[in-house]
């Protein structure tokens, strides 16, 4: 459903993406790894047209996305939940659920509203209230239901657990892999391995800029490479 | 006693129809300012252009002869719709040549061609009405209807050139506030200005948004314009310097960025500036008179920026980080 080739991004004279190149499959959960300053986060803006390659290819079922807006590539069925959740603080729960629909022409947005409501009962709870107002929990779990108010075919998700209570981060990943189930195929940047690789299929490992390794997310839990670097020993 | 009151009673409607005024033009400062973060000083001149609108209109009316003939409810709609939409119009095709192309500039750099459309306009207004009419100087024609008083009961007399600024500036307020708060666009609005780059993961064309913005903006200006017209009836280029710097005081008063704070802001100076006006000569047994009441506008706008940069109901515009 993805494909990513030979992306090279820069940060003005940065280069901070060095060829990388890796695919997501239809119904997949696929996780990026690495440690910060590895490139995930661009990678995903990348994807989703917040940054513009200088070199490479992005591909959604065979259409480019490289060089086209942000909004048109969400409009294409990619929702991009980014790093630090980035809701709006001072909208109603229910009307960054609303911003999220905003490209939508067809369809009914209460159902999907409903739908949302359904995997995170707590926004429901709280959908009068000022998003700035929620939990850091309940903003992630706004920030990924605003997305799923797309009705994306590919959800992008970075660091969904951070600076969240594992309890948290464990209801979180739980209905990330509902969501999977429900049809939505999901590209994983995560800084949690651990999490990361337990709930994906496949998962590839960055380091300044370049994928160095890729596999399957269970024999990759037994790769010496990633015990040492990512799941502490 | 009688007389104190109803001066009184005049010098209040005075200052909330400024301010009603002030109010509508501050929209425009502040809804920019929401999603750009910059301060458009060309706005006075989107006010202005309203004002000249309005005055074209009416005098070609006039000098149709169906001024007279046409009921005076239809031209003022008539009137103020245009004086909206051109002014809308004016306020996206600045926004389209001065600002984007230098959207991701230092921030001065925004500011400096905003002053320099301020002056092109005002310039470019007085050439176009100089060929036209051989003047810059234009004063709107008299509607009859308008030039009556509504009395309530024996001491008060509101003009009902008051009352149409007042109704008016009321409908617009509520029309915006329900398209801020109530449709899909104006969530928009209020992502873009809390988040552009995230607005834009949702689907939001921020660009598009930004546009509007003007146009909306740029409306509120507009209509400020014909009624500035209507109610004051001189008008020249030059008209929109003041009570631009006033509704940007306004603005800031308010909390730069914040809605209903513009609207605050431009009712509180509006009645500071009509009370300073009349009674300032009154309790200095006239060593200061009523020119001084621009002084209190200005005062105000200092001291704010000196003790209270985020205004009344200031709020942080946009958020860093988490």
């Amino acid at each position: 459903m993805l494909e990513v080739q030979d992306l090279h991004v820069y940060y003005d004279a940065i280069h901070a993406l060095k060829g990388i190149s890796f695919s997501v499959a239809r119904g997949e959960i696929v996780t990026l790894l690495g440690a910060n300053g590895a490139g995930k986060t661009t990678t995903l803006k990348t994807v989703s047209g917040l940054l513009r390659p200088r070199r490479g290819s992005v591909g959604l079922a065979g259409q480019a996305l490289e060089g086209l807006e942000p909004h048109e590539i969400v409009r294409l069925g990619v929702a991009h939940v980014p790093e630090g959740r980035k809701i709006f603080p001072r909208l109603t729960v229910l009307e960054n659920l609303k911003t999220g629909a905003y490209s939508r022409r067809s369809g009914s947005i209460g159902e999907d509203m409903d739908h949302v409501f359904v995997l995170f009962p707590r926004l429901k709870e709280r959908s009068r209230q000022m998003a700035g107002t929620l939990s850091g929990g309940e903003q992630q779990m706004l920030a990924i239901g605003r997305g799923l108010m797309a009705r994306p075919k590919l959800l992008l998700l970075d660091e969904p657990s951070m600076g969240l209570a594992p309890i948290v981060v464990e209801q979180i990943f739980e209905t990330i892999q509902s969501i999977n189930r429900e049809g939505v195929t999901i590209l994983l940047v995560e800084q949690n391995a651990a999490i990361a690789l337990a709930v994906s299929h496949r998962g590839y490992v960055l380091e300044t800029g370049c994928t160095i390794l890729e596999g399957r997310s269970a024999d990759l839990i037994h790769n010496d490479l990633v015990r040492q670097a990512y799941l502490g020993g | 006693m009688d007389l104190a009151l109803s001066i009184f009673f005049q010098v209040l409607v005075d200052g909330i129809v400024l301010g009603f005024m002030y109010a509508l033009i501050a929209l425009g400062y502040t809804m920019v300012y929401g999603v750009l973060e910059f301060i458009n000083f060309a706005h006075s001149e989107i006010f202005v252009i309203g004002a000249f609108v309005g005055v074209e209109i009416l005098l070609g009316f006039e000098a149709s002869g169906s001024l007279a003939m046409l009921h005076p409810a239809f031209v003022l709609l008539v009137v103020l719709f245009a004086g909206m939409v051109i002014s809308g119009l004016a306020a996206m095709a600045l926004e389209r040549v001065a600002y984007r192309p230098l959207r991701g500039a230092p921030r001065l750099v925004p500011l400096i061609s905003a002053i320099g459309a301020s002056f092109f306009l005002q310039d470019f207004i007085r050439l176009v009405e100089s060929l036209w009419r051989n003047s810059f100087y234009l004063s709107y024609p008299t509607l009859p209807s308008l030039e009556k008083s509504l009395k309530i009961g024996s001491a008060v007399e509101v003009p009902i050139k008051s009352v149409l600024v007042i109704a008016t500036a009321l409908v617009m307020l509520l029309a915006l506030h329900l398209f801020v708060n109530r449709t899909r666009v104006g969530i928009a609005i209020r992502a873009v200005a809390q988040d552009p780059e995230t607005a834009s993961l949702m689907g939001i064309p921020v660009d598009r948004i930004i546009a509007l913005t003007f146009f909306v903006g740029g409306a509120m200006g507009g209509v400020a314009g014909v009624l500035f017209g209507l109610h004051y009836s001189l008008i020249n280029p030059y008209s929109g310097f003041v009570p631009g710097l006033k509704a940007f005081t306004a603005a800031v008063l308010g909390g730069i960025g914040n809605i209903p704070g513009a609207v605050l802001g431009g009712i509180v100076l509006g009645l500071v500036e009509a009370f300073a006006a009349s009674y300032l000569s009154i309790l200095t047994n006239g060593a200061f008179g009523a020119e001084y009441k621009d002084v209190f506008a200005f005062a105000i706008l200092i001291l704010i920026l000196i003790f209270r940069p985020k205004g009344l109901l200031g709020e942080k515009v946009r958020e860093e980080g988490v």
